[in-house]
């Protein structure tokens, strides 16, 4: 279970998050739709620590994010994280990318290492791309691998932070059948997206995100199809 | 005009221009590890942006840059030397050709590293990578990569500026060419072959960086 607990976030003078509290149970998928630069992907970076923050709390699984005792670098391995930006390290093959992090993180055997990552590959339909370099993969190729790279690490959480929207648009889909499939499976999931017809698909909640706040959370038959907030009516009304 | 070609003295003479040549290859080898290293240091301390420490780097990496080789080198001979330390003419070559590449290679290092998107050591982290790890595994081997070319054309300046080590006395392929030349009076024989020698030297390392390059980066 990942908890966050009023956390207030700032660059500077900038505050980008402002009490933004929510929990998110086992099995659940959640998306979080708002306008750019509402804060969206920098609550994902403060959930597995790659940013700090000024007040409140993140656990996940009762630890605590932020804390100085926690071991970030093992807390990160359970959860996985996907990127706007494709981010293959370009150095390595597709299965190098993949097998990498367990080998040297999770200290798994070369061979163990390398059986993991074809298996993942194989899993969001790249099998057949092994011994290939990313610069040869297409977008929507890319984002599926750095899905099978997250996985690798035998993540229990897997946050997205609008892993599409830098793909031309034919490419879209492929990548939403991988979230798809994961959400089938009962991966718990945070989705940053502007998919909207997507996340009221696969999503348990959706939380509208205001200016560093939770403007509104629920079911997507409320959020979605029967906002309550005016704020966020404008904001479906403008995106569709 | 007549100029008869003597190669006679210059071939007997052969073995110590060849000795002299691999004098030059240690010292332009040597020059360049030093300038990697310290390279590598200056281009960090440049990017840590802190005052106290970068006015030293980027003023080493300025003068480098933008003053006569020559100038280096003698500063390293008789600058020294006026304060009284006295360098034997191989370490006068050695520490300005260091202090050179280091110069110029901290310039490619910071624009490497620059290359690397922030986003990739943030993908690294984000799978459990410590910051070590992340460095070691995904962004130096990027910035190798980008630097590769820019290193291989240093190595090969290093070779032909240790040339002017001659004038502080060191012995090298120019310095032994000058000297043997000067005994038998056959200047154009000489340094006809030691052109030669230089040129044999650069396309060897030339050749070697490529195939080298060919089993490092395969992407
Ligand atoms: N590393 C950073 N340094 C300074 N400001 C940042 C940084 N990251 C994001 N911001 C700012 O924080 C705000 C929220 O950004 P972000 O979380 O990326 O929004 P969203 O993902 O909803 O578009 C923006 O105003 C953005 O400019
Ligand atoms: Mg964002």
């Amino acid at each position: 279970m990942i908890e966050v607990k009023d956390v207030h976030k700032a660059f500077g003078d900038l505050q980008v998050l402002k009490g933004v509290t929510l929990d998110v149970s086992n099995g659940e998928v959640i998306s979080v739709i708002g306008a750019s630069g509402s804060g969206k992907s920098t609550l994902l970076y403060c959930i597995n620590g790659l940013e700090p923050i000024q007040s409140g709390q993140i656990l996940v699984d009762g630890t605590d994010v932020h804390a100085k005792e926690t071991n970030v670098n093992k807390l990160r391995t359970g959860l996985g994280m996907v990127f706007q930006q494709y981010n293959s390290f370009p150095h390595l093959t597709t299965l190098e990318n993949v097998a990498l992090a367990p080998r040297i993180v999770l200290k798994k055997s070369k061979d163990e290492a390398r059986e993991i990552a074809s298996k993942k590959l194989d899993h969001v339909g790249l099998g057949d791309k092994l011994e290939v370099y990313p610069n040869k993969l297409s977008g929507g190729q890319q984002q599926r691998l750095a899905i099978a790279r997250a996985l690798a690490m035998g993540p229990n959480y897997m946050l997205f932070d609008e892993v599409t929207s830098a793909l031309d648009p034919e490419l879209v889909g492929e990548v939403l059948d991988a979230l798809r499939m994961l959400s089938d499976e009962g991966m718990t999931m945070i989705l940053v997206t502007h998919e909207i017809g997507f996340a009221r698909d696969v999503s348990d909640r959706v939380a509208y995100f205001h200016e560093g706040v939770i403007e509104e959370i629920g079911p997507p038959s409320q959020v979605i199809l029967d906002p309550q907030s005016e704020r966020t009516r404008k904001f479906l009304s403008a995106v569709r | 005009m007549e100029y008869t070609f003597h190669w006679r003295p210059v071939f007997r003479n052969l073995p110590d221009l060849l000795e002299a040549g691999l004098l030059t290859l240690e010292v332009a080898v040597e020059a360049m590890l030093v300038g990697i290293v310290l390279g590598l240091a200056l281009a960090m301390i440049r990017m840590s942006g802190r005052r106290s420490i970068s006015w030293f780097a980027t003023s080493w990496v300025e003068i480098a840059r933008n003053t006569p080789a020559l100038l280096q080198l003698f500063f390293f001979g008789f600058g020294l030397g006026a304060f009284g330390i006295h360098l034997s003419p191989f370490w006068i070559c050695l520490c300005a050709l260091s202090f050179n590449n280091a110069g110029y290679l901290a310039e490619n290092f910071r624009g490497g590293f620059q290359a690397v998107p922030d986003t990739q050591v943030k993908a690294a982290r984000s799978l459990g990578m410590t910051y070590a790890q992340a460095y070691l595994r995904i962004v130096i081997p990027q910035v190798l990569r980008i630097v590769y070319h820019p290193m291989t054309n240093q190595m090969v300046w290093s070779v032909l500026m240790s040339s002017l080590g001659m004038l502080v006395g060191f012995r090298e392929l120019t310095g032994e060419t000058q000297f043997l030349a000067s005994k038998t009076f056959r200047i154009f024989e000489y340094f006809l072959v030691t052109a030669v020698i230089y040129y044999v030297i650069v396309k060897f390392i030339l050749a070697g960086s490529r195939v080298l390059s060919w089993r490092l980066f395969r992407y």
